[in-house]
């Protein structure tokens, strides 16, 4: 028998209480769709641009989030974690804002974009991820230094 | 494009991927070295990948989208590395986590690479 995972042991600070535990595996989701949606936006924006540029330009502007959403968590700083919070707010309203008007208005959105139909072509996991950073944010930032 | 390789890689990689919700769930790091050695495996096999796909692209004459299709292939090549090495920085068993979600992106990954290349 292996041993047992050493038992959470207690964050030293806040940086490594943001980026350990549930921490981990957020940051690695994020990192996977700031890797996403940085390739679709650049692909899109290089080779199509014509074809849809509102849906384009709100692809890279999802792109450039999840970037700073993951270097935010990762770096875990009290200032980081200020622009997380912000960051993970703007991603909910821009999932929420862009998968209704993808909903209302396809014409708009004749390409898919990360957001489009609340994230329907990534398992809709562009509409949970902000609330799971939002609660993960409040969690790991309870009574710490 | 290898299409047994695709298969087996997506089979490997979903199999990797329930071993490591059993250890997330277990939380116990049983056998944790035999599979990072199992997903370099699945990486090696994705090099492969990445170079018959990028050669039957540049040979076979494919109506398919080039920066795309060898996108996929390229930045596949980064996932498991990646996930490895935030793995194993982790000790907690939430390092597992993290291989868990490594092994359900390369499969998604492998499936649109299929999707592109047959649609060409």
């Amino acid at each position: 028998m292996a041993e047992p995972y050493q038992a959470p042991a207690p964050p030293a600070d806040l940086p490594s209480a943001t980026r350990s535990g549930p921490g981990r595996a957020l940051i690695a989701v994020y990192a996977v769709f700031a890797l996403a949606a940085t390739a679709r936006s650049a692909v899109q924006l290089a080779t199509k641009f014509d074809k849809a540029p509102l849906a384009y330009l709100l692809s890279a502007v999802a792109a450039v989030i999840y970037i700073v959403a993951t270097v935010c968590f990762a770096r875990g700083s009290r200032t980081s974690r200020r622009v997380a919070v912000v960051s993970c707010t703007v991603e909910l309203i821009g999932v929420l804002a862009v998968g209704t008007a993808s909903v209302l208005d396809k014409a708009a959105f004749p390409d898919a974009t990360v957001w489009s139909l609340y994230g329907d072509g990534y398992g809709y996991v562009p509409v949970v991820l902000p609330i799971l950073g939002l609660l993960w944010l409040r969690r790991s930032g309870r009574s710490r230094p | 494009m290898i299409q047994p390789l695709a298969t087996a890689l997506l089979v490997v990689s979903l199999i990797g991927a329930v071993w490591s919700a059993v250890l997330l769930t277990l939380s116990r790091p049983v056998g944790k070295r035999i599979l990072l050695g199992v997903l370099g495996l699945v990486e090696l096999g994705l090099l492969v990948q990445c170079v018959a796909g990028i050669v039957a692209f540049a040979t076979q004459h494919r109506h398919v989208s080039g920066v795309t299709f060898v996108g996929y292939l390229v930045v596949a090549l980064v996932i498991l590395p990646a996930a490895a090495w935030w793995s194993l920085t982790d000790r907690s068993r939430w390092g597992v986590g993290v291989l868990l979600i490594g092994c359900l992106v390369i499969p998604v990954m492998i499936v649109r690479m299929n999707q592109i290349w047959s649609s060409g």
